[in-house]
C-alpha cells in the first residue's frame, strides 16, 4: 500500500510540475518535451488505477503520434515565445475563470458520482475485476466478437482516409533526389574527398 | 466462426470489401497505367455484388449481433445503388482518359463508397448507420477533389468536406441524445422502448439525426452545398453524386424513420412534409436562372429529392413504394442526362453551358432526341417513365391526406417543366454555334439504354412496381 502511495505521489508531482513547465518553458521545443513527460506520468497514474489499456494507448497515441506531430509543427512554424507571451497578463483572468469553471464542473460530477445512491445501478456494464480479466482482454472480447462489424467498418473508413490522403497529396515531382542504395554501393573507386568551404556549399 | 455467428446475410458486403482491397493491390503493383484494367474490374465487382445481393434470401435476417439487417427493402435499395454506381463508373472511364485524370484510385474509391452505401441501407444500429455513412462520405469528399490541380475541384472537395463534417456532427449529436435518453443504439430495441412512451430528449435527438440525413440527400434547408459541389467536381463524379449516394441516403432515411421511430410518426411527419415542400420549391425556382448545366442538374436533383420525400412523408407502404419507384426511374433519367453532359465536348475540350447545346437537333439529331426524352421524363410528361415516378408519390401523398403538399408538388413540377423545356427549346430552335465531338461508344450505349428504359418502365412497369411493393411491405411488420 505504501509503495502504491509513494508511486502515486511521485507520478502526480512530476505530472503537475512538468505540466507547469509546458507553459513556462522559453523554448517551444522544450515545451513539447515537457508535455511528453506529462503524458508518461499520466500513463503511470492510469497503471496505478488498474487501467493498463488506457496507459498503453496514452503512450502509443499521445506520445507516439500527437506529441511527435506537435514537435513537427513547432519546429516548422518557427514560433517566437516572447511575442506569444505578450498578452499573458491580459488573458490571465479569463484563463483562470475557465479553469475554475472546469474545476467546479469536475467537482459536481465527482460529487454526484460519490454521493448518488444509484451509482451501482447506472453502471450498465461494469468492468470485470482485474483478478478475473485484464482490461485489454475484456475490450478485445467485446470488440472482436459483438462489435466485429463496427470494428471492421472503422478499419475500412481509415483505409479510405489513407487512400484519399495519398491520392490528393502524393505527386511525382521532377528533380527530387531519392536515395538509391544500389547506386551508392556501386560507386566503387570513384569516391573522392572534396574540401568544402565553410558555409560555402558545393 | 461461432463467435461471429452467421455472416452469410452480409456476403455481398464482405465480397465488396475484399474485392476493393484486391483492386487497390492490383492498381499499386500493376506496371504502367492501371486505370482501365482496375476500372473494368471494378465494374465487374459491382455487377457480381449485384448478383450476390439478388441471390440472398429475401426473408428478413440479421447478422453481426443484430447490427446488420438484410430484408427485401435492403435488397431493392442495394440493387439500385449497385446499378447506379456501375453505370456511372462506365461513364467515367472515357472521361478519365480524355481529361488526363488517369488514376486507378477513382474506381477503388467508387467501390468503397458503394460499400458504404450498402452498409447504410443495411444498418440496424445507430453506430452501423454512422460508420456506413462516413465510409461513403469520406470516399465522396476525395472524389469531389479528384482533379486536384483544378481550383474549382479542390474548392468543391473542401466545401463538401467541411459542410459534410458539420452534418456528421449534427447526426452524431442527435444519435448521442437518442442513446442517452433511450439506452440503446439498436433499431429494434429503440422501437420497443419508444412504443412505451417518448422522452423529450429522443425527439430533440431525432431532429438532429434528420438534419444530418437531410444534408446527405441535399434536401432544403441543407442543400446549399449541392450546386457548388456539383459544378466544381469533375463531371463523372457529379454524375455519380447525383445518383448513388442519393439513393442510399434516402433509403437510410426511410429505414430510420419507419424502423425505430415508427411510433414517433406524428413528430417527424411534419418535418418531412416541410422539407419536401421546400425542396420542391427551391429545386423548381432555383434552376430557372442557371446557365451551367451541372448547376441546373443540382437544382433538379434537389427538386427530385423533394418529390421522393413526399413518399416518406405519407408514412405508408404505398408512400415507400412510390419513393422506391421514383428512385429507380430517377437513376435512368439522371444517368442518361449525364451521359449526354459527359459527351458535350468541343474540339477535345469539355463544355458545360446550357447555351452550348444550341442547335443540337441539326448537328446531332440522335443526341438531341435522347436529351429531349430525358427532359420530358424529368418534367413528368407521359408517355415516359418520369410520369409514373411522380404519379405514385402524388397518389400516396393524397391517400395520406396531404393535399396542400400534393398541390404544391404539382405546381412546382409545372415550374420545373419550364426549365426542362427551355433546354429542349435551345436544342431544337436555336441556331447551332459549334458541333460536339463524336461521343464515345460506352457513353452511347449507356445513353440509349437509359432512353429505352424511359419507355420500357412506362409500358412494362409491373415488375418494378411489384418489387417496390414487396420491398416497402417488408418495412411494415404485421
Amino acid at each position: 500500500m505504501i509503495i502504491q502511495g509513494l508511486a502515486f505521489y511521485l507520478f502526480a508531482i512530476i505530472a503537475v510540475a512538468s505540466a507547469v513547465m509546458v507553459i513556462t518553458a522559453r523554448n517551444p521545443v522544450h515545451s513539447v518535451l515537457w508535455l511528453i513527460l506529462t503524458f508518461f506520468n499520466a500513463s503511470g497514474l492510469f497503471l496505478l488505477l488498474g487501467a493498463e489499456f488506457l496507459a498503453m494507448i496514452l503512450i502509443v497515441v499521445y506520445v507516439g503520434a500527437v506529441a511527435v506531430l506537435f514537435l513537427f509543427v513547432v519546429m516548422m512554424l518557427d514560433l517566437n515565445t516572447v511575442t506569444l507571451r505578450e498578452g499573458m497578463t491580459e488573458y490571465l483572468p479569463i484563463g483562470l475563470t475557465v479553469g475554475l469553471v472546469l474545476f467546479a464542473e469536475l467537482a459536481v460530477l465527482f460529487g454526484g458520482w460519490v454521493f448518488s445512491g444509484t451509482v451501482e445501478v447506472s453502471r450498465a456494464s461494469p468492468t470485470p475485476a482485474l483478478s478475473e480479466m485484464t482490461n485489454t482482454e475484456a475490450l478485445g472480447a467485446l470488440v472482436y466478437t459483438d462489435y466485429v462489424y463496427l470494428f471492421q467498418a472503422s478499419g475500412l473508413v481509415l483505409l479510405v482516409a489513407m487512400i484519399g490522403t495519398i491520392l490528393l497529396t502524393h505527386r511525382v515531382r521532377p528533380g527530387v533526389r531519392k536515395q538509391k542504395i544500389a547506386d551508392q554501393l556501386a560507386r566503387g573507386r570513384t569516391v573522392e574527398l572534396k574540401k568544402v568551404q565553410n558555409r560555402g556549399g558545393i | 466462426m461461432t463467435a461471429l455467428g452467421n455472416i452469410a446475410p452480409a456476403a455481398p458486403e464482405v465480397f465488396m470489401a475484399i474485392a476493393g482491397m484486391a483492386l487497390l493491390m492490383i492498381g499499386v503493383f500493376q506496371k504502367g497505367d492501371a486505370t482501365k484494367l482496375v476500372g473494368w474490374l471494378a465494374v465487374g465487382v459491382l455487377v457480381v455484388a449485384g448478383f450476390l445481393v439478388l441471390m440472398a434470401a429475401p426473408e428478413t435476417v440479421t447478422a453481426f449481433n443484430g447490427q446488420f439487417i438484410s430484408d427485401r427493402f435492403a435488397i431493392f435499395a442495394k440493387v439500385l445503388v449497385l446499378g447506379a454506381s456501375a453505370l456511372s463508373l462506365v461513364l467515367a472511364m472515357v472521361w478519365l482518359a480524355q481529361e488526363d485524370m488517369k488514376r486507378y484510385e477513382f474506381s477503388v474509391l467508387v467501390v468503397f463508397a458503394t460499400l458504404g452505401m450498402m452498409m447504410m441501407v443495411s444498418a440496424n444500429n445507430l453506430m452501423a448507420l454512422y460508420l456506413g455513412l462516413e465510409l461513403q462520405s469520406l470516399a465522396l469528399y476525395v472524389m469531389a477533389a479528384f482533379k486536384r490541380d483544378s481550383v474549382r475541384s479542390t474548392e468543391a472537395g473542401l466545401k463538401y468536406f467541411v459542410l459534410g463534417s458539420v452534418a456528421s456532427g449534427l447526426l452524431l449529436y442527435g444519435a448521442s441524445l437518442i442513446y442517452g435518453f433511450s439506452g440503446s443504439t439498436s433499431f429494434p430495441v429503440l422501437a420497443e422502448v419508444l412504443s412505451h412512451g417518448t422522452p423529450t430528449g429522443v425527439i430533440v435527438g431525432l431532429v438532429f439525426v434528420m438534419a444530418g440525413l437531410a444534408f446527405k440527400v441535399s434536401a432544403v434547408p441543407f442543400h446549399m452545398w449541392t450546386p457548388d459541389v456539383y459544378e466544381g467536381a469533375p463531371t463523372p463524379v457529379t454524375a455519380f453524386f447525383a445518383v448513388a449516394p442519393k439513393i442510399a441516403a434516402l433509403a437510410l432515411f426511410v429505414r430510420v424513420m419507419m424502423g425505430p421511430f415508427a411510433d414517433l410518426v406524428d413528430q417527424w411527419q411534419q418535418v418531412i412534409v416541410l422539407i419536401a415542400i421546400l425542396s420542391m420549391l427551391v429545386g423548381a425556382f432555383g434552376a430557372i436562372l442557371q446557365s451551367n448545366i451541372k448547376r441546373l442538374m443540382a437544382y433538379s436533383s434537389i427538386g427530385h429529392m423533394g418529390f421522393a420525400l413526399m413518399g416518406l412523408a405519407a408514412a405508408s407502404p404505398n408512400g415507400v413504394r412510390g419513393l422506391l419507384i421514383y428512385l429507380a426511374i430517377y437513376i435512368f433519367m439522371n444517368i442518361g442526362t449525364f451521359a449526354i453532359i459527359l459527351s458535350m465536348r468541343q474540339k477535345g475540350r469539355a463544355v458545360e453551358g446550357v447555351a452550348d447545346l444550341a442547335g443540337l437537333s441539326r448537328t446531332m439529331p440522335g443526341m438531341a432526341t435522347a436529351l429531349t426524352i430525358f427532359m420530358f421524363s424529368m418534367a413528368g410528361i407521359p408517355p415516359l417513365a418520369g410520369f409514373f415516378a411522380k404519379f405514385y408519390v402524388f397518389m400516396a401523398a393524397i391517400e395520406a391526406g396531404f393535399f396542400t403538399m400534393a398541390v404544391i408538388g404539382v405546381l412546382s413540377s409545372a415550374v420545373g417543366a419550364y426549365y426542362y423545356l427551355r433546354i429542349v427549346k435551345v436544342m431544337w430552335f436555336d441556331e447551332p454555334v459549334d458541333t460536339f465531338d463524336r461521343p464515345a461508344m460506352t457513353n452511347q450505349v449507356v445513353l440509349w439504354g437509359s432512353a429505352a428504359m424511359m419507355f420500357v418502365l412506362f409500358i412494362w412497369a409491373a415488375p418494378l412496381i411489384a418489387g417496390a411493393q414487396m420491398a416497402a411491405l417488408s418495412l411494415f411488420p404485421g
